[in-house]
């Protein structure tokens, strides 16, 4: 019954979507106002019907209704409560209908805090947000409903994976899709500025904020993500170069490309149509890593069940989106030409220095991630790991590295390379002295570890000399702008020590044995049977010691699911504020109660991930910029017009 | 040359050099670095890397798994069901790893017989079968049972 309500509300959606797409577009086309007023209550509707949608489905997961197919492939009858809520989207066609339903919200949200901009504007912005939604709401609703009934309806369901039944699965995908989903906005922004055939820099301040925003959301997301695996996926890496994890890295990398070439072109008419270009690329990249992750074509270890016809299906939706707006972009391109002047020495060269190595690095990795594919159309088969994307990263990040305190010191509109390059003279020997320490006292770096900690040094050096110096220019920007910065020196040097001076030991114990690690003991006090939830596991005691001194007891587990009849392993982790103690447990060798224990010291993750988040907090905080960019503006118009004069 | 003039060609000349030098270190990164995934009767033809890492995929034989005492050692043999490989591991199995399901390993050959692994993959879900290993499974099939039909024709 319900889920008969819910495959009623999605046609409906399906509905409002596609009278969303071309109502107020027409309008936009015949000048018709009323037409045009559409685009803000239509938004609204379709929240409010995808959210309704949602809620049923995650209501059909709370009672246990298995009489719908999803339900039962996902869930049991001993799957706790708040594991039933997050089965919702534990799958392909929940997963897809919670795409939708933060698309909706986004739309929502576009139509409620756009009041800043024209009538006209908005209907062009909230019908191609409405394309995108119909695209969506056709491939759940033919491609991967998830309210199609069994009958009979089994008497018990197939149980969730029993990764997925997991704290980091309730936060992680809402997250990620926050962010996914959220660069569509960028991208409509720039697709119904290329209809309406200009840019000004209140269109463009205006999609700054939402880029931020949905960069935000996804630089958390993949943090998120990256501790989930951490310490779910039980062997201790926290970024495996997997396809999937690519998907999500690429738009990050355009996304990054992207906001930082808006802050020129918020400024001046310049880099407009990069700009345009950048958000395109942006979100296509969303759907193509959709299209990866869902079609199979791609070992992964996400293994979302592979259908060809879905595959297919995206793969024409990506056609029509990117398609449809590169067209439109070599159409329009002519339109948006830079009309202000751009001096070679200034910050503005050196932010689309910024965008050309992030761009270079996202289709670096998309060759990567993509080779395996082509090979296969010749039938060889490949796979491209950790080697490639490694050292292909580290090589497009040392430029970055390098530039950024370069960029960040730069003036806007015209500055010397010589001038800022001896301000920032000091801080390089300041970085290479506390390089030389930091080597000294960790004992030996290779030479990834000692450029990554140098880089990460020179840039938080840097940055923080430039809050001293200026202490007058503390607006949100700049602020935003330092703490990100800063938190990409963090990572840096944190993700350096955490790659390359990690302790990794496989060991086999019996009970009572102790082995040593990087001067900590462990112990191995055996195993004990205990019963939780809706598992059984053998779990572990492991007493953690430093010259005598006891510091935790670690309790991996190696569970075991009866319904899946599925082994999983539970790492336990110790965090300290340096590093992480990680202990798991592999299998039982021995009769006499031997174990294959992992010991794994992993320095710094913690400041890892934190220097991520503090990235996604300069997104956020850059937000509250409310610096007047009139006055700046006629700084621009009188520096361009001596210019003129002198030329 | 005006100065301007002067400044863009220098711009391009950079441009053009940067560039050349990522594509050519694209190429080697790429050369290096790709791994190549082999099935057991690819192996027995000799057709592998020599000391360089490749992939390794098939069926865990059943009953082919032993461990060597007081150590992580274990040795099980991976078979596409027309020819087999013996391979050494060190360390500890993935949870799914079982006899008689599928598996992708890496590592090297030492001696034309042995395969050792760094690295065993067995995937999260039970029922999920490594694209890979499911193609090299049906050529070996398709093989075999091309190589009866010709025996078939032999004899008739």
């Amino acid at each position: 019954m319900l889920a008969s309500i819910g495959q009623f509300l999605l046609i409906l959606s399906f509905v409002v979507a596609t009278v969303l797409m071309l109502v107020p577009m027409a309008g936009y086309f015949k000048n018709n106002d009323s037409m045009m007023r559409t685009a803000r209550p239509l938004s609204y509707l379709l929240f409010a019907i995808t959210l309704a949608c949602f809620l049923i489905l995650v209501s059909l997961f709370v009672m246990q209704d298995f009489s719908v197919t999803y339900v039962w492939q996902h869930s049991s009858l001993e799957l706790p409560l708040r594991y039933r809520i997050t089965a919702t989207w534990g799958a392909h066609e929940g997963s897809v209908l919670m795409w939708v339903t933060v698309q909706a919200l986004w739309i929502a949200a576009v139509a409620k805090y756009s009041r800043s901009l024209t009538l006209s504007q908005v209907s062009r912005v909230l019908s191609v947000l409405g394309i995108i939604a119909t695209g969506f709401i056709a491939f759940v609703l033919f491609a991967s409903n998830p309210f199609e009934i069994t009958n009979p309806a089994p008497l018990d369901g197939r149980d969730l994976n029993p990764l997925l039944q997991d704290f980091g699965m309730i936060i992680h995908p809402p997250l990620l899709y926050f962010g996914y989903v959220g660069l569509s906005v960028a991208f409509a922004l720039a697709v119904s500025a290329l209809i309406g055939g200009q840019i000004d820099e209140k269109w463009i301040r205006w999609s700054r904020r939402w880029t931020n925003i949905a960069w935000a959301f996804l630089t958390i997301g993949i943090v998120l993500g990256s501790w989930w695996a951490y310490y779910e996926l039980g062997w201790g890496g926290w970024w495996f170069w997997d396809p999937v994890e690519n998907a999500s890295f690429l738009p990050w990398l355009a996304g990054t490309a992207l906001i930082h070439v808006q802050a020129v072109s918020e400024r001046k008419n310049a880099f407009r149509g990069w700009t345009v270009l950048l958000a395109i690329i942006a979100f296509s990249l969303c759907v193509l890593g959709t299209f990866l992750v869902r079609s199979g074509s791609i070992t992964s270890v996400h293994s979302f069940a592979a259908d060809p016809f879905r595959g297919i299906f995206i793969l024409v939706l990506l056609g029509i989106y990117a398609g449809g707006a590169l067209t439109l972009y070599a159409l329009r391109v002519n339109q948006l030409r830079s009309k202000d002047a751009i001096n070679l020495e200034s910050r503005e060269t050196m932010l689309l220095a910024n965008s050309v190595i992030f761009i270079t690095s996202t289709f670096t990795i998309l060759l990567g991630t993509l080779f395996p594919m082509i090979f296969e159309a010749f039938g060889k088969k490949i796979s491209v790991g950790e080697p490639y994307f490694g050292l292909m990263f580290f090589l497009l990040m040392i430029p970055m590295a390098v530039l950024l305190p370069l960029g960040a010191q730069m003036k806007w509109h015209k500055d010397q390379f010589s001038a800022a390059v001896r301000q920032l003279m000091p801080h390089f020997f300041i970085a290479a002295a506390l390089t030389v320490v930091t080597y000294w006292l960790v004992g030996g770096m290779n030479v990834r570890a000692t450029a990554g900690v140098f880089g990460g040094l020179w840039i938080v050096s840097t940055s923080i000399a430039q809050v001293v110096k200026f202490p007058g220019k503390l607006n949100a920007g700049f602020v935003g702008m330092t703490v990100a910065h800063l938190g990409v020196g963090l990572f840096l040097f944190a993700m350096s020590m955490t790659e390359h001076k990690d302790i990794e030991k496989d060991v086999l114990l019996m009970p009572g044995q102790t082995t040593q690690v990087a001067g900590y003991d462990f112990t191995f006090n055996g195993v004990k049977q205990v019963k939780i939830e809706n598992y059984q596991a053998q779990q572990g005691s492991i007493l953690v010691s430093q010259n005598g001194q006891e510091i935790v007891e670690l309790n991996p587990q190696k569970r075991f699911y009866p319904k899946q009849q599925q082994p999983m392993t539970e790492a336990d982790i110790y965090p300290m504020v340096m590093r992480d103690i990680y202990v798991s447990m592999g299998e039982q060798i021995t009769d006499d109660g031997g174990w294959a224990v992992r010991i794994y010291i992993k320095p710094m993750i913690r400041w890892m991930w934190f220097g991520a988040l503090m990235m996604m907090a300069g997104a956020v905080i850059a937000l509250f910029s409310k610096r007047s960019k009139r006055q700046e503006h006629q700084q621009v118009n009188q520096v361009m017009q001596e210019r003129l004069e002198i030329s | 040359m005006t100065p301007t003039r002067k400044k863009r060609l220098i711009l391009v000349l950079m441009v053009a050099l940067g560039v050349s030098v990522a594509v050519a270190i694209f190429l080697t990164a790429f050369r290096d670095n790709i791994m190549f995934f082999k099935s057991p009767t690819e192996v027995a033809a000799q057709d592998y890397p020599e000391n360089r890492n490749f992939r390794l995929g098939g069926m865990v034989k059943d009953g082919s798994m032993s461990r060597i005492p007081n150590s992580l050692k274990v040795q099980f043999v991976v078979t596409d069901f027309a020819e087999e490989v013996k391979v050494e591991f060190e360390g500890i199995l993935p949870d799914l790893f079982r006899e008689g399901q599928g598996v992708v390993t890496i590592g090297k050959m030492r001696n034309d017989d042995l395969f050792v692994a760094e690295e065993v993959l067995a995937k999260h879900d039970e029922n999920y079968m490594p694209p890979e290993v499911a193609d090299a499974l049906e050529a070996a099939k398709k093989q075999q049972s091309n190589y009866g039909n010709y025996k078939q024709e032999e004899s008739e």
